[in-house]
């Protein structure tokens, strides 16, 4: 309705400031796709006081339909397909995909087992995949930070290279973006 | 079922806020009163035991780890267990002190890992913040030790990776003195705390009879009264050596099951102390054949939720014949199911966490019979009508 009513430079005005809201506290949700929950008590962890995300505005929801962020994991077993749709359908536009771990990025220890679709990128567009089994608390708030980073400027998140640090190398893709900033 | 029309069912899942798992639970309620639960599980069945078969034996030790995520090293554990005994090779001493050291640490991890999310789903987010913040101490433990904060893999056929070293020992034994003492905290809130008592006390109470007949194990049936430990009743390892007392309780409630795990926490942290300084020298690792003789193996062991059952069997060749596993949450689900009567709507996640559930290891795929139609075959569409019909 507002979108109808307002004229062009209003409503450039009016996303611009929906950016902002968005980037300074994106509300997420965490579903478990069939991982061995190694990276779900690793997102867990980034919520209690040792990393605390929640200083930075992220919030872990419980409702897709208030989430601007799927936190994802595991290798998208056959049964849990129709409940990952379902709830990526649920969450309101636009909406984000960071794939945790490496059994989501690829399968991973799992490739070849008969249940399993194999990577959430096979059916949902991922814009951050953090690789690592499991990924470090700190790796997962590093690839929520790039996602962010990205919708503030727009572009395309870069791939980077792992440089002996913590954490593993991240790859991005920004299949996901290109729809929310032409 | 859902065609009673005076009974309101009440779905959850399988996305949902509490647990961080898929899994759907039907709650049938009058009111605020629970009368009838079901569970559906089967959301995070990968099909891993078949994917062994498709492994080398080297191999399977990393799958078979990542079975789950929280109990991660007892599985390769147990694993490596029946996989020696079928190659007729024993680890070193020192690799098996290692690998109950590593296996106890685990232990104090899952329980304070439980304690918080018990504690969350009971709406006490303090102490869930608290447990977790020093969780963190004996997960930098296991860092150190193996390199990885979750999946260690410590373990190798016929031996372990890693050394302790005397530094390693001495940062050990600081950890798990901060740890004793903070876990004595929470000893003094749970038994202390009128909300939190409130909570537990009388919930969910189970007889010792009831556990018995629900085939309750582990942790839960312990707070039932039952003395049923595997590192007691079947030592491996090294526990012969380093015995470890079997934690009960007589109460049978939510509240005996917190002081289980607790105690059992405590009894860790001594047994690890012990183990530190008595620890055997010698090699780390002897020598497994790539080829393991043809032959059945089970081994048992004592996860951090109940017991662990590994099948292996093997046909002579470089992977594996058939690798069965019997993990300790499918045994506990049917004493939720059958606690969840009579109790009030809003009891039912605390009741829930109170075995410890972890639907990564519980579930399975079974064959079925069909009588007019050829047993074996099942397209998956055919399967998934079934499923849906089944639970409707």
């Amino acid at each position: 309705m507002i979108q109808q009513t307002l004229n062009s430079s209003w409503q450039g005005i009016l996303s611009k400031v929906k950016n902002w809201a968005r980037i300074n506290s994106p509300w997420a949700i965490h579903f478990n796709s069939g991982s061995c929950n190694g990276c779900d008590i690793q997102i867990l962890a980034t919520l209690t006081p040792r990393y605390d995300v929640e200083r930075f505005g992220i919030k872990l929801q419980g409702s897709p339909r208030h989430a601007d962020v799927l936190i994802c994991t595991g290798p998208v077993t056959m049964q849990a397909r129709d409940a990952l749709l379902r709830t990526y359908e649920q969450m309101p536009e636009p909406k984000f995909v960071i794939a945790v771990g490496s059994c989501g990025l690829s399968g991973g220890v799992f490739h070849g087992c008969y249940n399993i679709v194999g990577g959430i990128n096979e059916l949902l567009p991922v814009d951050v995949f953090v690789p690592g089994c499991p990924p470090r608390p700190e790796g997962i708030i590093y690839g929520v930070a790039v996602l962010l980073e990205a919708l503030k400027t727009g572009k395309h998140p870069e791939p980077v290279q792992w440089s002996g640090g913590g954490f593993d190398g991240m790859l991005h893709t920004g299949s996901g973006l290109e729809d929310h900033h032409g | 079922m859902t065609t009673d029309t005076n009974k309101f069912v009440i779905p959850i899942g399988p996305q949902h806020p509490a647990l961080k798992e898929p899994a759907n639970f039907e709650f049938w309620v009058d009111g605020e009163i629970v009368t009838g639960a079901s569970v559906r599980l089967g959301y995070v069945h990968r099909g891993i035991e078949k994917g062994a078969e498709a492994r080398t034996w080297t191999q399977n030790l990393y799958l078979m780890e990542r079975i789950c995520g929280i109990c991660s090293h007892v599985h390769a554990t147990a694993y490596t267990l029946g996989v020696e005994k079928l190659a007729g090779v024993a680890a070193p001493p020192r690799a098996n002190a290692i690998r109950q050291l590593m296996g106890e640490l685990e232990r104090i991890h899952s329980h304070m890992l439980w304690l918080g999310v018990a504690a969350h789903e009971g709406g006490f987010d303090s102490l869930f913040m608290y447990s977790w913040r020093d969780r963190e101490t004996v997960m930098d433990l296991l860092e150190k030790i193996s390199g990885n904060k979750v999946h260690y893999s410590a373990n190798l056929l016929g031996g372990v990776k890693f050394d302790i070293t005397p530094e390693l020992a001495a940062e050990i034994h600081k950890g798990l003195d901060f740890l004793e003492e903070r876990n004595k905290f929470y000893l003094k809130v749970i038994t202390t705390d009128e909300t939190f008592i409130g909570r537990t006390r009388g919930i969910g109470t189970m007889t010792t009879e009831k556990a018995e007949f629900l085939g309750a194990i582990g942790p839960t049936a312990r707070a039932s009264g039952i003395a049923r430990d595997i590192r007691v009743d079947a030592p491996y390892l090294i526990y012969d050596q380093f015995p470890v007392k079997v934690m009960t309780h007589t109460s049978g409630d939510l509240h005996g099951r917190f002081i289980v795990r607790i105690n059992e926490t405590f009894e860790s942290i001594r047994v690890i102390r012990e183990i530190l300084d008595h620890l055997p020298g010698g090699e780390l690792t002897t020598r497994v054949p790539r080829r393991i003789p043809a032959g059945e193996a089970v081994s048992r062991v004592e996860a951090p939720r109940g017991e662990l059952l590994y099948f292996v069997a093997s046909n002579g060749s470089e992977k594996p014949e058939r690798v069965k596993v019997r993990t300790p949450s499918l045994c506990n689900w049917s004493t939720v199911l059958s606690l969840a009567i009579g109790l009030k709507l809003a009891d039912m996640p605390m009741l829930l966490s109170g075995i410890d559930p972890c639907f990564s290891c519980n579930d399975r795929s079974v064959g079925l019979k069909s009588a007019n139609q050829d047993p074996q075959i099942w397209s998956w569409e055919k399967l998934r009508q079934y499923g849906i019909e089944y639970y409707r």
